[in-house]
């Protein structure tokens, strides 16, 4: 496989130590991270760590595995026949210490414990990788976290400027959250939210009709085109629009005797306003509508119909984009014909896995996590301009708010204080309340806010801003909040305790997910036996240091 | 120097776009480029039109008048202050009205009064002007909080961008603001009932302080870390910069350049001298004094040295004001603060010739009940009251010793001129020399005016020309 122009390929002439590289390809970038790590050396030299602790080093780093990428499934016969087309060279399957804190992140949106990490880092068995994700997939957080997800998308929010109100948005998290959590197939979830009828404290699923910052049926049908087809109203004909909205003319809305209570239900006596266009199918059939039917029923049926893709692919191009970081068809929510898959093969793989499954989501889950594409190195080693888009490399990715806070309270026993401004009732969040399992976009903390947690204003998948800012690192580097963690945090104190060996292993386990290296041992003991402050000041700037590492701050 | 706040947002999300190269290293130069070219709220990723994307990039610079105002400073009287005991006395309508605070003070400008536990500010009614018929006729906290910073009703399908926000795309990096401060800084904490920075997304949000001005040193949150000293910052950064395996690993990725940028700025901020303006202890003992040693003085201190470092944008979140039970007794303590502490701040901004190129709006979301409510459980407080109520406006093109509109004898209802929040915000923003036809960046790229269109049935007599 070549995969680099000559002009790159010239610079591994340079006599530098690249284990096996030149050989087989150019390998360009592991040529940078091998020279980046040799600075390293010498600044460790400089720093009078004995020579003999480094000398035998190969150009060592901790993230990926020795062995060469292998086909694991369909997946990836079709992932690399695309690279091999476009001569791009995949990256290296990830290492174990990374497989297990980034499946840990990606099924249950949490690391792994130290001890968890340790076990199975240490674990011989050949198909330990199966069996985690086999694991991740059966526990509870697995379900608190996708409900998170889901509920970001179907706008899960007491007040502003979407009035559910808190009942109402906590009856609607707590369905979306039992549903993932029974497994219920997602053609039946996606039936239930859309022919839903009754009260919003009740009965949760009407709540995606009240979600809606206004209840006309153009804004429902803009909403259940972006939901459930994974595609934008804006860009459609206006007649396409008119005949989807054509289903939703009859939800009604009534109030009852209870404060902020409100009734969703099918009024056939509701007349559309006049001029209103008939419903129509997406697909252009003119639909009929029998007299004693729900026409979001009629709706539901044509969507979910086996033979009809949209659902089936909007769905697996969605959960292919939370664990691969982007679409196959990308943004993942923009379906449309000028915005074709990049793959499409995989693409209708994936339609067919879900399909075949009974739109089970766990089962889609684990045919992506147990591919090699999934299990792939962040390292690239490719710089081709498609590469990324063509899924060659696992995508770095700051971790979300929640999940970055959540492993900040994790790693150093502490809690959050979490609040929402709207009354009636107000909501009671206990303190061992993690931000992942918040039931209400309206409860919330300015760390939250900070690091970009989505408003839930428009559904959009884009919603969520997962960029780093000057802001963010001013308050993980500085703010009283971590420092106040850090320093009282009694789970961080108990990992403190002990030799200086120990201390940097636990901490490196309980931060990183893994064991440090010969040179990061090196560089830690420098620091601890140099005698700057305390034993205790230097293995808590340790910790610090390591929670302010890009790898962990990212998903990698 | 970069916009710090800023630029790694557009950067990444520029980089990360659809034309992205994934891992191909940008220069500086053409980061930048990109960067400007996506800062309509960084969304080329959504397909955003392109007439959207380049009206607001155009209009900073095009269609601008010549505008004397650089910067605003939002004095958020938090939870609504009652109109008839600060900008609207009512010394005739009698104790039912007026409960004990039964005078209004007479200020230096003839026939101009306002309440009676403000003296410090009434002899500074020359520089500002009193508007005492605003209305929008809600009395619910969070819909009338919206509609006073956004200016936009309720219930429509978006939310849109406060104040704050908007200021800072127009007066911001866009616009050629170059601080390492953040362009819109909130004292000192948000009022997270709405997303200040609505469909415009976080990249428009304020920065909230936290901390307290009050207190030495002032801890804003995440750059100033009492105890800690430089020597123990510059070596923690040292180690950290050598623990910091991946990004040597993958130098050319953009998502680990950009953090990498980010961290960079934050540490001029630490460790720079940028950080230096939230430091007022070289201030004169007696100028702090003069602003009142309580959080509220000195935030108005903090606002004034910040306007002074070319801040566009500063809020004062001013907690306390939704006095519904004990409220005369809260006012006697909430008032002579106020007074001190705002009355400092014109005379401060007029001594260094910053009061003209610098507005300041002082008000909350609605006004009281002008009847006093003495039954219980209130036993003497005041209600919502979003019918009438008053705001005080000053500097940057604003004319002082003015009255804009009158309430009723009671102070009940608008009696003349009425005033709706978005004739309020399009009087700043005209002042500003926000240019008439400018667009704010919408995620799904609709057109959307900057200034804020008079709601339908809205009674209003338009912007505030009797003091511009």
């Amino acid at each position: 496989m070549r995969n680099f122009t000559g002009e790159q390929a010239s610079s591994c002439v340079m006599p530098v130590r690249v284990p096996g590289s030149c050989i087989r390809s150019v390998r360009f970038r592991r040529f940078q991270a091998s020279a980046a790590l040799s600075a390293l050396v010498i600044g460790l030299v400089l720093l009078g760590v004995p020579a003999q602790t480094l000398s035998a080093a190969p150009a060592q780093q901790p993230y990926e595995s020795a062995s060469l990428p292998v086909k694991l499934g369909p997946i990836d016969d079709l992932v690399f026949a695309r690279l091999q087309q476009l001569h791009i060279e995949p990256a290296r399957p990830c290492s174990d210490a990374v497989f297990v804190r980034r499946a840990f992140l990606d099924v249950i949106g949490r690391l792994p414990t130290p001890a968890e990490a340790r076990e199975f880092i240490q674990n011989s068995a050949p198909a330990k990788r199966d069996a985690l994700i086999d694991q991740l997939l059966a526990r509870d957080e697995f379900a608190d976290y996708w409900a998170m997800k889901w509920s970001d998308l179907l706008r899960v929010k007491a007040e502003y400027p979407i009035n559910l109100w808190p009942n109402a948005a906590q009856a609607y998290h707590r369905w979306i959250r039992s549903s993932l959590h029974e497994g219920k197939p997602f053609n039946q979830f996606a039936r239930e939210l859309l022919v839903a009828n009754g009260s919003n404290f009740r009965v949760g699923p009407v709540n995606f009709y009240r979600a809606l910052q206004s209840k006309d049926a153009t804004s429902i049908a803009q909403s259940v085109a972006l939901i459930f087809m994974g595609a934008r109203t804006e860009h459609w004909p206006a007649d396409r629009v008119a005949g989807l909205a054509g289903f939703f003319n009859q939800v009604g809305y009534k109030s009852t005797s209870e404060w902020k209570e409100e009734i969703v239900y099918w009024d056939p006596g509701k007349a559309p306003p006049t001029g209103t266009a008939p419903a129509r199918f997406p697909d252009g059939t003119l639909a009929t509508l029998p007299v004693g039917r729900d026409p979001r029923a009629v709706f539901a049926d044509w969507l979910l119909a086996p033979d009809n893709p949209w659902f089936a692919r909007a769905f697996a191009n969605r959960v292919w984009s939370w664990l691969l970081g982007r679409g196959i068809v990308q943004e993942p929510d923009d379906f449309r014909a000028d915005n074709p898959p990049v793959n499409p093969e995989l693409l209708t793989y994936l339609e067919h896995e879900v399909t075949r499954s009974g739109h089970d989501l766990r089962q889609l889950f684990r045919v992506i996590l147990n591919s090699q594409t999934y299990q792939l190195s962040c390292v690239p080693n490719s710089g081709h301009p498609e590469a990324a888009a063509n899924f060659a490399a696992y995508p770095l990715r700051r971790l979300e708010a929640e999940v970055l806070i959540d492993a900040i309270n994790d790693i150093t026993g502490t809690t959050e204080k979490y609040s929402s401004a709207i009354p009636e009732p107000y909501t009671f969040i206990p303190d061992e309340a993690r931000a992942v399992e918040l039931p209400d976009g309206s409860i919330t903390s300015s760390f939250l806010e900070m690091f970009g947690r989505p408003p839930r204003d428009s559904g959009l998948a884009s919603e969520r801003n997962n960029h780093t800012t000057a802001g963010q690192r001013l308050h993980l580097l500085n703010s009283s909040h971590i420092r106040r963690k850090l320093e009282q945090g009694p789970r961080l104190a108990e990992l403190l305790r002990g030799r200086p060996r120990e201390v940097t292993d636990r901490l490196f386990l309980a931060i990183l997910s893994r064991f440090p290296t010969d040179e990061e041992r090196a560089l830690v003991s420098e620091r601890l036996k140099s005698g700057r402050g305390n034993s205790r000041d230097a293995a808590l700037d340790l910790a610090w240091a390591l929670i302010n590492t890009a790898e962990f701050l990212h998903r990698h | 120097m970069q916009n710090p706040f800023a630029s790694d947002d557009v950067w990444q999300a520029c980089t990360s776009g659809p034309e992205s190269t994934g891992t191909h290293s940008l220069t500086r130069r053409e980061a930048l480029r990109r960067g400007f070219l996506c800062t309509a709220g960084a969304l080329l990723a959504n397909n955003l039109s392109l007439q959207a994307l380049a009206a607001p990039l155009a209009s900073p610079k095009a269609n601008v008048p010549l505008t004397k105002a650089k910067s605003v400073i939002q004095i958020w009287l938090w939870g609504g202050a009652c109109h008839l005991d600060t900008f609207d006395p009512k010394p005739g309508a009698g104790a039912e009205f007026t409960g004990p605070l039964t005078g209004a003070a007479a200020t230096n400008v003839t026939g101009m009064q306002i309440g009676t536990l403000l003296p410090l500010l009434a002899q500074q009614a020359d520089k500002y002007s009193l508007v005492r018929s605003l209305t929008h006729g809600s009395n619910g906290h969070e819909t009338a909080a919206y509609m006073v910073q956004t200016g936009r009703p309720t219930g429509d399908r978006y939310v849109f961008p406060s104040m704050g926000a908007v200021v800072s795309l127009f007066k911001g990096y866009e616009a050629g603001y170059q601080g390492l401060i953040p362009p819109h800084i909130v004292l000192t904490e948000l009022q997270g009932r709405f997303s200040e920075a609505g469909f415009m997304g976080q990249r428009y949000k304020p920065f909230a302080t936290g901390g307290d001005p009050a207190k030495m040193p002032f801890a804003v949150e995440g750059v100033v870390a009492p105890g800690l000293s430089e020597i123990r910052q510059q070596d923690r950064r040292q180690f950290l910069g050598r623990l910091n395996l991946l990004p040597r690993v993958m130098p050319d990725d953009p998502v680990l350049t950009a953090s990498a940028r980010a961290e960079t700025q934050a540490y001029d901020l630490i460790l720079g001298d940028a950080g230096k303006v939230f430091d007022a202890s070289r201030e004169p003992a007696a100028l702090r004094e003069r602003y009142g040693r309580n959080t509220f003085g000195q935030s108005c201190l903090m606002a004034r040295r910040l306007v002074e470092s070319g801040v566009p944008f500063v809020t004062i979140n001013y907690k306390g004001w939704d006095t519904h039970k004990r409220h005369f007794e809260i006012m006697r303590n909430k008032l002579p603060e106020l007074d001190r502490g705002l009355a400092a701040l014109l005379q401060d901004l007029a001594d260094r010739g910053l009061l003209e190129s610098t507005i300041i709006w002082c008000g909350g979301e609605f006004g009281r009940t002008p009847r006093v409510q003495w039954e219980a459980p209130w036993n003497g407080g005041r209600g919502h009251h979003g019918r009438v109520f008053s705001a005080l406006l000053a500097g940057g093109g604003f004319k002082g010793g003015q009255v804009v509109g009158a309430s009723d004898a009671q102070g009940e209802d608008v009696a003349d001129r009425p005033v709706h929040p978005s004739d309020l915000i399009g009087s700043i923003y005209e002042l500003l020399g926000i240019a008439p036809d400018a667009r704010l960046p919408h995620p799904e790229g609709l057109a959307v005016t900057a200034y804020p269109p008079v709601p339908e049935g809205s009674s209003t007599s338009g912007r505030l020309r009797e003091i511009m």
